[in-house]
């Protein structure tokens, strides 16, 4: 103990200070922010949750959702929507929605985890609804076979066989699936966000979702075993690519094999 | 037979004109004067030239091994993943594409550089000279009058008339490749069997579906209970039998006089098959109530019992009446009082009696 | 002793064993009278003429690739479940058809690649096959001797789509499954014999379990049968009637004006071959097509979004896309395209689409070399080509004929136009509805001002030489741009060409000059007017000499200032 506050007064002593503390406060952050994931695991939102939610919501959402987002002439009543919806919506950027429009659309987040938590214990305070997903769902374990034969016959008339997106009328889409997390892909399926239906677990039951979810990230994290994909969208990018690359190579060909030498 | 001059010009090359200006035109100055190219007039040009077909004939090689040890030295199992595949793929179209492409270009690049490129005219001969065409004339008199079908007409008609029947039976051996079409499109399985009505289930899995699970903005994609157990002919009976299901607010439906009880409570069941020529229609948006088919983008509107309003179909969906049993479970009351999918000639007959 | 036989006993004896194999064979085949007539045939160069070489080395590899995938699989429509690799299927059920296909895929070595590269190759034939078309179109090569060759060439169009449609539909995946569905729908719709139709190619209702393995019969027997028989006489009236040739210095009506066949030709034709397999190699090595693993097995249920038949069935499916099945709004008075007469039901909305637009372009494209000849009353053979620009109202009416193409092939892809260019659906198809009638008058209109446009610059280049972007300053002050003349040669290649006056109506042989005859004349003075005639050698001396205000020509060696 003398040997340490003899070197009290080193000149380096104030460096190690800092970092001492540094490292302290990181830590309890670092532990108190896990805790707090820990807690949006379990779903279960604190009151403190919920009365931030509230405050940013009335700042943020509440010209088009109304005051206690019963809704207004611009947008849709909230309640009842659960936090599933408002993870989704709000952790995919796609709300605060940027104008009024056939369809919202994905952009840069606006909230960070935390404040999307906060609003998502705000609305659920409002009325029971869907929940975020528990981390089974998510886990892609399920069985791929079997969601592939449910992602064909619920999804794919939709966002096309191998979830590239595809079109609905006047302008609305719908999105491709690749690199969408696993917990807004269950959050969309079960909230049914604008024209998407809305299908609840009496529909397609968890584990059906998760096999679901299971198909979607085998098939985005295995490349083609073809090659390029090509956009995944079928015959039209395959015809294009013939006409464009192919011929251009052809009678590049062609031109070579024609002209003289020099 | 064809003259292989080389170059000199071949006359005055004017083509003979109809309705032309006759201002004159202008001389053929015959086909221009080869120009050599380096291989030709430097013989180490020439050597190079060799040198870089010769290259690309064991560019061509080096392709064919590639391939062969590609397609020996991966092996496709069943752990087998898309990557393995896409990799001895991707090696084999680079090993084809190396050993055709080296040969290809070799003997292109042979013949641009070191063979001859002098351009040669030959002569067009004519493609039926007088003489031929009189001779031919005679042969074939000759053949007809030998033949003497001109002479005897008995003969003429009835073999025309012969030869004009005999490819009948050939096309009448195909009359089994079908059977007969009836008015099989006119009903499917949605029909009551001996008195029961049929439930709706889920696609694929078959289990039934509740009033109560069907919430309002969901799409339930559905087959009539029993399908999954068909021994043959289950595609045949998917293929008219599929349908979909939603639920609405009630006072958001519009029935037509006669349909009031073909719903439940704001659930309707639709005909999946399109109007069209027979596409599952399948996109459902929620919020608009309209059904689109992706093939050929007919929209049909839910709240006025699927009419059309956009695209190349033209007749509404026809609905499934459905009411729930004793359990709760939605079923069809009745077949659908219409056939179902794409229009086809006797298709109004068969309504009427399906609803007489 | 012996009449002298009719044989006579060769004196040739053959030195090497090639020269005595060849002497065998010669003798008993006559294979030297062969090699006389066409080891020294001329084929001229151009590259515009080598699509259709592409068509056939495609058709060559599709031969190849083809038999190769008949070994592999099965079509048989029974069913089964996947036990292969590709998990994502796994125990999933299926056809036997849809199977051995997904085995091809994953299990065979090189199936995957084999059927990528019969698949491209089948895309790029029928490409081929139209660029050679439209090649031929506007260079006007199917004029006397060859309108039987271009009608076979037509003929070879509907076989290419019809081996292409019957083989993408052979895996039974969901995608061509709808296609066979969509097919069987507009089949239901032909009056009085739709239904049995449909029943007797099925085999009974859709889609039933006979009409895999009866497409497969049509795909590896019947069409390629046809295609080769057609290909055979396509290419023996090449041969006969000799390949045309452009217009240029040496090249007239009565010759032919290029390269041997043996060595130069045939080894750029045949090295070509090897390039289009090369080509074709690269496409299915690095580029997927047709993953039928992600479109799952056929069932009449699922669907999926950007369903689209391969391209060049597209333009029918364009077609029925953009007819209206009723037009007005709920509640107001609808116009249906759905009639019922007699208590029977016909379906235009359908028909109309499917048969109409198709029925046109072929009646046009078989008929136009007789079109053409009844306008403009040119019964010449001609062998040497139009450049299009002297053409104009032809390479006009080809340009319309293709945008009509055009508009219903883009047509089959408005939901990806839609989500790609983010713009409404309902729109891009109200736009290709009216493009569809309109189109085609404003591609007719442009084209022929900008061939006309191209011919009075020719003319600009014949009389006052090649702009050199040289610009001379006068002693005077004067700025000029220099501008070189041509050389003999290529002024030839501008300035041979007919350019025809419309002919008036001519009495016939009573005399008479009958309708048929005036609307003739009505035809050809449309066809021809607004000519631009090819310069004449006085034009070009008048330019010469008076030297337009503004320019100069350089000579080979000096500069000469003309005022």
């Amino acid at each position: 103990m003398k040997a340490l506050s003899l070197k009290r007064r080193h000149p380096l002593a104030a460096i190690a200070l800092l970092l001492l503390g540094l490292l302290f406060t990181g830590g309890l952050y670092a532990a108190a922010s896990t805790a707090n994931q820990a807690k949006a695991e379990t779903q279960s939102y604190s009151s403190s949750d919920a009365a931030e939610g509230k405050k940013l919501f009335v700042a943020n959402c509440s010209t088009c959702h109304g005051m206690g987002a019963a809704g207004t002439k611009d947008g849709p009543s909230l309640v009842g929507v659960g936090a599933a919806a408002v993870d989704f919506q709000v952790g995919t950027g796609r709300m605060p929605m940027q104008m009024n429009g056939p369809q919202a659309q994905i952009k840069p987040k606006q909230f960070n985890e935390e404040q999307t938590r906060q609003l998502a214990a705000y609305v659920a305070s409002l009325a029971p609804g869907p929940t975020v997903p528990e981390a089974h769902i998510l886990d892609e374990q399920g069985d791929a076979a079997k969601g592939g034969e449910l992602f064909r016959v619920n999804c794919a008339m939709c966002h096309n066989a191998a979830a590239a997106g595809g079109a609905l009328t006047r302008g609305k889409f719908a999105p491709t699936l690749h690199g969408v997390e696993s917990k807004h892909i269950y959050e969309a399926m079960v909230t049914g966000p604008q024209n998407m239906p809305v299908f609840s677990d009496a529909n397609i039951s968890p584990e059906g979702k998760r096999d679901i979810i299971t198909f979607l990230k085998t098939i985005e994290k295995n490349p083609s075993p073809g090659g390029a994909d090509l956009g995944a969208l079928g015959p039209v990018s395959e015809g294009l690519f013939v006409w464009t690359a192919g011929l251009a190579v052809i009678i590049g060909f062609t031109i070579w094999l024609t002209s003289r030498s020099s | 037979m064809g003259n292989h001059s080389d170059g000199s010009s071949t006359g005055s090359g004017t083509v003979a004109t109809a309705g032309q200006h006759d201002e004159g035109t202008f001389q053929d100055p015959g086909i221009p004067p080869h120009r050599p190219r380096l291989a030709d007039k430097d013989p180490k040009a020439a050597k190079r030239a060799e040198r870089q077909v010769a290259i690309l004939f064991i560019v061509s090689v080096i392709g064919t091994l590639v391939f062969l040890v590609a397609y020996f030295a991966i092996d496709l199992t069943n752990k087998s993943t898309t990557r393995d595949i896409s990799l001895q793929n991707m090696l084999l179209g680079i090993g084809t594409a190396f050993a055709m492409l080296g040969i290809g270009t070799g003997i292109v690049h042979w013949a641009k550089t070191l063979m001859p490129d002098h351009e040669v005219s030959e002569e067009r001969h004519e493609l039926r000279s007088e003489e031929d065409r009189q001779a031919a004339v005679a042969i074939a008199d000759t053949i007809i009058e030998e033949s003497g079908i001109k002479r005897r007409p008995l003969i003429r008609n009835t073999l025309l008339g012969a030869v004009a029947l005999a490819p009948l039976p050939a096309l009448a051996v195909f009359g089994d490749l079908g059977p007969r079409p009836d008015d099989k499109l006119a009903h499917t399985m949605w029909a009551p069997k001996d008195g029961k009505l049929k439930r709706l289930t889920r696609d694929p899995d078959g289990t039934p579906i509740k009033a109560s699970d069907v919430t309002i903005g969901s799409a339930f994609h559905v087959i009539p209970e029993g399908l999954n157990e068909l021994e043959h002919g289950k595609l045949n009976e998917k293929a008219k039998a599929v349908v979909l299901l939603m639920r609405l607010n009630p006072d958001e439906l519009h029935p037509s006089p006669g349909r009031e009880n073909w719903a439940y409570n704001g659930i309707v069941a639709y005909s999946k098959i399109c109007t069209h020529v027979g596409c599952p229609v399948a996109l459902y948006e929620q919020q608009t109530h309209h059904l689109l088919c992706p093939c050929h983008q007919s929209t049909f509107d839910l709240t006025h019992e699927c009419e059309v309003i956009f695209g190349p179909a033209s007749r509404p969906l026809p609905q499934l009446p459905i009411t729930v049993d004793e359990e709760g479970y939605l079923v069809a009351t009745s077949d659908f009082h219409e056939p179902v999918g794409p229009s086809y000639w006797e298709r109004d007959e068969h309504e009427r009696r399906l609803n007489s | 002793m012996s009449a002298a036989s009719t044989a006579e006993q060769s004196t040739y004896q053959a030195e090497t064993k090639f020269g005595r194999f060849t002497d065998f064979v010669d003798q008993r085949v006559g294979g030297s009278g062969m090699l006389k007539e066409f080891g020294r045939k001329v084929f001229p160069d151009h590259w515009s003429f080598m699509f259709g070489e592409v068509a056939l080395y495609s058709f060559v590899i599709l031969l190849m690739s083809g038999t190769f995938l008949t070994f592999f699989f099965d079509p048989s429509m029974a069913e089964t479940h996947y036990q292969g690799s590709y998990s994502p299927l796994y125990n999933v059920e299926m056809s036997v058809a849809y199977n051995s296909s997904l085995n091809i895929s994953f299990e065979v070595r090189g199936g995957l690649f084999m059927r990528q590269v019969h698949h491209w190759a089948a895309l790029l034939f029928v490409a081929s096959v139209s660029v050679h078309m439209l090649r031929v179109f506007f260079t006007g090569a199917f004029r006397k001797p060859r309108e039987l060759n271009w009608v076979v060439g037509g003929v070879l169009l509907i076989l290419a789509m019809a081996a292409g449609f019957t083989g993408y539909s052979l895996p039974d995946d969901l995608l061509s499954g709808n296609g066979l569905r969509i097919i069987d729908g507009v089949i239901k719709s032909i009056p009085v014999i739709g239904t049995w139709i449909s029943f007797f190619l099925f085999g009974g209702e859709f889609p039933g379990t006979a009409i895999i393995g009866r497409l497969y019969v049509l795909h590896i027997l019947l069409v390629p049968a046809l295609i080769l028989l057609m290909v055979v006489i396509h290419l023996f009236m090449v041969v006969v009637h000799k390949h045309t040739q452009y217009p240029g210095p040496g090249r007239n009506d009565r010759n032919v004006v290029g390269y041997p066949l043996g060595p130069v030709y045939a080894a750029k034709a045949g090295g070509f071959f090897f390039i289009v397999f090369g080509v074709i190699a690269l496409m299915a090595g690095f580029f997927t097509i047709n993953p039928i693993w992600n479109y799952g097995p056929y069932d009449p249920s699922p669907v999926s979004a950007g369903t689209q038949p391969d391209w060049y069935i597209g333009w029918v499916d364009g077609a029925l896309r953009l007819m209206p099945g009723v037009i007005g709004a709920i509640g107001g008075y609808r116009q249906h395209f759905e009639f019922i007469i007699f208590d029977h039901t016909l379906t235009l909305n359908v028909l109309l689409p499917a048969l109409v637009p198709a029925g046109l372009v072929f009646t046009v494209l078989f008929t136009y070399p007789w079109i053409e000849r009844w306008i403009t009353k040119d019964n010449r053979e001609h062998h040497v080509l139009d450049r299009p620009r002297n053409a104009p109202t032809r390479t006009a009416i080809g340009v319309a004929g293709f945008v009509f193409y055009c508009v219903m092939w883009a047509a089959a892809s408005s939901d990806l136009i839609a989500t790609h260019f983010k713009v409404s659906l309902n729109d891009v198809t109200y736009w290709l509805r009216a493009l569809f009638f309109i189109g085609p008058i404003i591609g007719f209109i442009v084209a022929k001002r900008v061939a006309l446009a191209l011919q009075r610059k020719d003319r600009e280049i014949a009389l006052h030489g090649r702009e050199t972007g040289r610009i001379v300053r006068l002693p005077h002050g004067e700025f000029i741009e220099v501008h070189e003349p041509l050389n003999e040669y290529k002024r030839y290649r501008l300035v041979a060409f007919e350019s025809p006056k419309a002919l008036p109506a001519e009495p016939n042989a009573q005399g008479v000059v009958d309708r048929k005859e005036r609307r003739r004349a009505k035809f050809s003075k449309w066809f021809f007017e607004d000519r631009v005639a090819p310069v004449t050698p006085a034009e070009l001396e008048s330019a010469h000499a008076h030297g337009h205000h503004g320019e100069v020509e350089s000579g080979e060696e000096t500069k000469s200032l003309s005022h």
